[in-house]
């Protein structure tokens, strides 16, 4: 439990340094979003400060971190001036579709690196393992951008799918039963491609991990007993290697989430990636610090569940603490 | 020995790829801003072996095309005259470029040849990508020379010094670390001026990509640093009077060069996908100078996306290039590790 509270607390603090990082980037950033209204002449001086002064863009950026941060504590995360709307209701329902679109990825990976990864390991000098560990190099080599850029285009030659890109609903939102078809014929390719850019990594530690396990003693022992291969493929030797497979989990969340930020920008997901890039480029600054904090958010609490995962399936670390 | 062997592939391959872009000018048949403006978005050239007649040319050679009349990118060869590809050919008459005096292949004036097809500008594609290896290569290696440099700085100091030095600097670490990278490399991208010329903005990239990445480099280097410290020789160059920095000069950095060495490897691929990206979405480096991700940003238009298959080769080639290092990587960790 010490080692839980622990990890919690460290993760809050992380992500309080992260906030202040972020801020103290868009800070340093030339300009801001005022900056063009003020040289348009049909825009008052007057106007262009009572803004700032709503904003309390005119104090200094000490106190507003402070103001910012209380707001965030209370799930506010400022105000969007390009889309006159708190940031809070732009950035929620994307960041919903882009969990939505890395935990599917997530899951189907899982289902189909951990079952071919054991496999491979067990017969490590057959064909298939040959086959797959020549798919994996590919795939590891090939980049999200040009993995994406490809699929769309095969998807769009073959006629499979009329048009890639979304047409992003009024709300940006995927979440209503009237849109579910449109969203499931949508999520299909992004997450294909995100699947894809898993699978190789988590296939590879996989099968590196069972190879570990299959060559212990306790294996040996197993087979001694007369336990059937499958049973011992499964039930044991993955039991023993499930340990660097989900701290995996916790650390290949990064990636994962940089590559679903380039994936979503690639093929017009609305997730929080072409939002990012639009605020990015009309120095929408809340919007990008949002989205930012939000990135943070997401791994930090990803690898605290990894950890917790860990805890649960692995009774050496559960023993660790009381020893 | 047969740790060489296994590395002479990529080896090779990044070998061709670095000397091609610098000679491009010579490799490339045409400058990177030439245009055909008759040529839009044409496939690549068709290189024949036989003529209208089925007699076979020991010397290849091409047709001049033109677009179909009455249709719109749809071309179709004039086969009444044949181009013979010419190698190692002088500089035509008519190109007033800087770049080579000689040219590898080339063909004559009315003819055109593009090995990888041309862009909605007639622009080569080959040429430009070649040009383009120049700027995405080179900005993928002096990115990682910036990264290792700080990485290697701060993590010695931190390593070496202990402290309150080493807790402030390897906390900063952890908070470069929390962030997904590209969501970094955005916050980074997103506080710098985003309308700048070229040249400004290929070092704008290199120093975007290379101070993001300092933070793992710092952590492995602090960590060799950490061992060698309490090494006896290093206790024993101490006794005699060495300072800290001569210490760290010749008796602990050099124990890092292995470790070093494969993060090289294995940034590069990286930062060079880095700045495909940035510039595939805009915010690295622009027209007219071609980069692969700028290239490759024309694919954001649905039509070229839907026609011009070629216009993926930029990206074709980030493959092997990516295959090479991540295979010349773990080259070095078995090397290092035994």
């Amino acid at each position: 439990m010490r080692y839980l509270l622990a990890r919690t607390g460290q993760a809050c603090l992380l992500l309080a340094g992260v906030s202040l990082l972020s801020f103290v980037f868009v800070q340093l950033a030339p300009g801001d979003f005022f900056s063009e209204m003020r040289l348009n002449p049909q825009i008052s001086q007057e106007t262009v400060q009572h803004l700032q002064r709503q904003f309390a863009l005119d104090r200094p950026a000490s106190v507003r971190y402070l103001h910012w941060l209380r707001g965030l504590v209370h799930g506010d995360f400022g105000f969007s001036f390009a889309y006159n709307s708190p940031v809070r209701t732009l950035l929620m329902p994307r960041a919903g579709n882009t969990l939505l679109l890395t935990s599917i990825a997530t899951l189907i990976a899982w289902s189909i690196a951990i079952p071919l990864g054991v496999r491979t390991a067990a017969t490590p000098r057959g064909l298939p393992a040959r086959v797959c560990s020549l798919v994996t190099a590919t795939l590891l080599a090939t980049p999200d951008l040009v993995l994406a850029l490809i699929t769309m285009m095969f998807a769009v030659r073959s006629g499979w799918i009329r048009s890639v890109r979304t047409a992003p609903s009024a709300s940006g939102s995927f979440m209503g039963w009237q849109n579910m078809r449109d969203a499931l014929v949508h999520l299909a390719l992004p997450t294909f491609v995100l699947t894809l850019t898993i699978v190789p990594t988590l296939l590879r530690h996989t099968a590196a991990a069972m190879r570990d396990a299959l060559s212990s003693s306790c294996i040996s022992a197993a087979r001694a007993h007369g336990i059937g291969p499958s049973q011992i493929l499964y039930r044991h030797a993955l039991r023993v290697a499930i340990n660097p497979i989900v701290t995996l989990l916790g650390t290949s969340l990064g990636s994962l989430l940089s590559a679903s930020l380039m994936v979503e920008v690639a093929m017009g997901w609305p997730g929080i990636g072409p939002l990012l890039l639009e605020a990015i480029l009309s120095r929408d600054l809340f919007v990008v610090i949002g989205g930012i904090v939000l990135s943070a958010v997401f791994l930090i609490s990803g690898t605290l569940v990894a950890d917790v995962l860990l805890f649960v399936v692995d009774p050496r670390i559960r023993t660790e603490g009381l020893a | 020995m047969s740790l060489l062997r296994r590395a002479s592939l990529p080896i090779l391959c990044l070998g061709a790829a670095h000397i091609a872009s610098t000679f491009a000018g010579f490799v490339a048949p045409y400058d990177y801003g030439t245009q055909d403006r008759a040529l839009p978005l044409a496939p690549p050239s068709r290189i024949h072996f036989f003529d209208q007649q089925g007699r076979f040319h020991s010397h290849p050679f091409i047709y001049q095309r033109i677009e179909q009349p009455g249709q719109f990118l749809v071309y179709q060869e004039l086969t009444d005259r044949a181009y013979p590809v010419r190698f190692f050919a002088g500089r035509s008459l008519g190109e007033t470029d800087s770049s080579a005096c000689w040219h590898l292949f080339s063909v004559d004036a009315p003819a055109n040849i593009s090995l990888m097809g041309t862009d909605s500008y007639g622009r080569d594609v080959f040429s430009r990508l070649v040009f383009a290896s120049r700027i995405s290569l080179f900005t993928g290696f002096l990115a990682t020379c910036l990264s290792l440099l700080g990485g290697t700085v701060l993590g010695a100091l931190a390593g070496f010094y202990g402290g309150w030095m080493d807790a402030i600097i390897m906390r900063l670490a952890e908070l470069f670390l929390a962030l997904p990278w590209l969501y970094l490399l955005f916050a980074v991208r997103a506080f710098l001026p985003l309308h700048i010329s070229p040249a400004e903005a290929f070092l704008l990239v290199i120093a975007v990509i290379g101070i993001v990445g300092w933070a793992k480099p710092a952590r492995l280097v602090r960590g060799v640093v950490l061992s060698a410290r309490e090494r006896r020789y290093v206790l024993a160059c101490r006794s005699f009077g060495a300072s800290d920095l001569y210490l760290i000069r010749r008796h602990i950095l050099p124990q890092t060069w292995s470790v070093l060495l494969t993060q090289a490897a294995l940034l590069i691929p990286q930062y060079i996908l880095g700045e495909v990206t940035l510039s595939f979405l805009g915010l690295g480096i622009g027209e007219p100078v071609p980069s692969w991700g700028s290239m490759l940003a024309s694919l954001q238009q649905y039509h070229i996306l839907v026609s011009a298959w070629w216009m993926l080769f930029p990206g074709l080639v980030l493959i092997p290039i990516c295959m090479s290092y991540s295979r010349l990587s773990e080259v070095l960790q078995e090397r290092f590790a035994s």
